[in-house]
């Protein structure tokens, strides 16, 4: 782990609608980095990563796509800027949604996911999952939040799988974007979030 | 590779439903058309019933809970979540709700309560419960007896956002009251509030409750949505507001970007412009007490 100057980091939080305050007290208590709440495109230009949390992916891509923040989210991931989408943010971050080809995404991972995919609220669950963080790295139990998730149903070969449950993906990794189905924001164990801040370039 | 047990319906995953439906708007519908119009506006979730609280209001007689055959069309007609309501303390419409799948039960007192001194045991059911209150005792009950989203109540179908503003100041006065308190003062404050001990010692240790505290009950325009945000609700339910008013489409969209720009008055300017009639209101205070919906729950 690389003990960079967490003090000039300023990670975004995607705040048009969901669970994003479970993700800043996550990042501001647990890893101990500044973060900002993000809900306009001049918002976005102030940090050095963003936040895609949980939330209903349908109302929070008709709202990127109403103020110009889809748009300027893309520009900025093409320069490199992390992304760490739970949840609803998963299927925000992927380019294909299975049945739902007329639902806005991003675009940015090369997966398919399928939405609901365990099924309605009453199929909610929790278990411990067996998450590989780093290629090189040990196989950590966590325990998965699923709350009416969606999973990936096919990834593109340079997509790296992070996680799976009852042999369906649910966490995969590309280069700068990482994507959970699950929501470690939810629970008290911060290794998820603190590996996306290490992600992120030193700040200069 | 191993499978490890998956644990159901547990608490987190109940109220972690409530907290993805922060920063959301809740729309009542009556028909898969309406649902699919409040999915395309960007509601979060909609309220399966076949009268909107206006309507109830105007004709009169027993609110029961809702056609499941109809409720079931909805949920077959939009991929957001589906809530419906029961009659407070009504644990067998409940028990049909959660048997037909949807995603929130809500204990509701614009159904007629068909128990006027017990609620609804909702740690019972695997369906998440939210329920209504007017102060934070209230709350704190429905909450102890396993809700895990409350609302606010307003007083549903007037069109009138004057109850709303009572309860949320309520609540949120409450909860800094007891978050200002000393330790050795909360049992007589849980006394005097009629709720449970060890809720009031959380609501003082965090400030705030324990379950998301969203708002309901008057809403009619983006600017009534905001300002319940800005009093500290973290959702809006719009009932009768939406398809009562001359342009629900419209109306649909403005609130929902109200409610998630709700600090930025460039934004509530831009969506408040030309939405067409509003329902019509009601003042509260020509209502008679038989007719108030708010003071049903115990």
């Amino acid at each position: 782990m690389s003990h960079k100057d967490l003090s000039r980091v300023n990670v975004g939080i995607l705040a048009l609608q969901g669970d994003f305050e479970a993700h800043q007290r996550m990042l501001e208590e647990r890893v101990g980095v500044a973060t900002s709440l993000v809900r306009t495109p001049r918002e976005l230009a102030t940090v050095d990563a963003l936040v895609l949390p949980g939330g209903e992916s349908t109302t929070i891509g008709k709202l990127m796509e109403r103020i110009g923040l889809d748009r300027a989210i893309r520009e900025r991931a093409q320069q490199g800027m992390p992304l760490f989408g739970t949840c609803a943010g998963l299927i925000l971050l992927a380019q294909d949604i299975e049945g739902r080809p007329e639902q806005p995404t991003l675009g940015l991972l090369p997966i398919t996911v399928a939405r609901n995919a365990f099924g309605r609220q009453v199929d909610s669950f929790e278990a411990d999952i067996p998450v590989q963080l780093r290629p090189d790295g040990p196989s950590e139990l966590m325990r998965g939040v699923f709350i009416r998730a969606p999973y990936v149903t096919c990834v593109e070969p340079e997509v790296q799988i992070l996680a799976r449950f009852q042999g369906k993906v649910v966490a995969v990794r590309q280069e700068r974007i990482l994507a959970i189905a699950f929501h470690p924001e939810l629970t008290d164990d911060p290794r998820i979030h603190a590996f996306f801040v290490d992600l992120i370039p030193a700040a200069s | 590779m191993s499978d490890f047990e998956a644990q159901k319906s547990t608490w987190r995953t109940k109220v972690g439903l409530a907290e993805m439906l922060k920063g959301g708007v809740i729309m009542d519908v009556v028909t898969p058309e309406q649902a699919i119009i409040a999915e395309e506006a960007g509601a979060v979730a909609v309220m399966a019933l076949e009268r909107v609280p206006a309507d109830i209001r105007k004709e009169g007689g027993v609110a029961r809970m809702s056609d499941p055959a109809m409720i079931r069309e909805i949920m077959n007609a939009v991929t957001i979540p589906v809530m419906a309501k029961c009659r407070i303390g009504h644990f067998v419409e409940a028990q049909i709700l959660e048997a037909l799948g949807v995603d929130f039960i809500d204990e509701s007192e614009v159904l007629t309560p068909a128990d006027e001194e017990n609620h609804v045991n909702k740690h019972a059911f695997k369906v998440p419960f939210v329920c209504g209150c007017r102060d934070l005792g209230e709350a704190l009950r429905r909450i102890a007896e396993g809700a895990a989203m409350i609302r606010t109540k307003g007083e549903a179908g007037t069109g009138n956002i004057v109850e709303a503003v009572r309860h949320m100041r309520t609540v949120m006065k409450e909860i800094r009251r007891i978050q200002s308190m000393r330790e050795d003062e909360l049992m007589v404050a849980a006394k005097e509030l009629r709720a449970p001990y060890e809720l009031v010692v959380e609501v003082h240790q965090t400030g705030k409750l324990p379950v998301p505290n969203f708002s309901a009950g008057g809403v009619a325009t983006p600017a009534d949505a905001a300002l319940m945000m800005q009093l500290g609700a973290e959702a809006v339910f719009v009932g009768s507001g939406i398809f009562k008013s001359s342009n629900p489409k419209a109306r649909a969209r403005a609130i929902v970007d109200a409610v998630t720009h709700y600090n930025n008055p460039e934004v509530l300017k831009e969506v408040s412009m030309g939405l067409g009639d509003c329902m019509p209101g009601l003042d509260v205070r020509t209502l008679s007490e038989a007719e108030r919906m708010a003071v049903r729950g115990w």
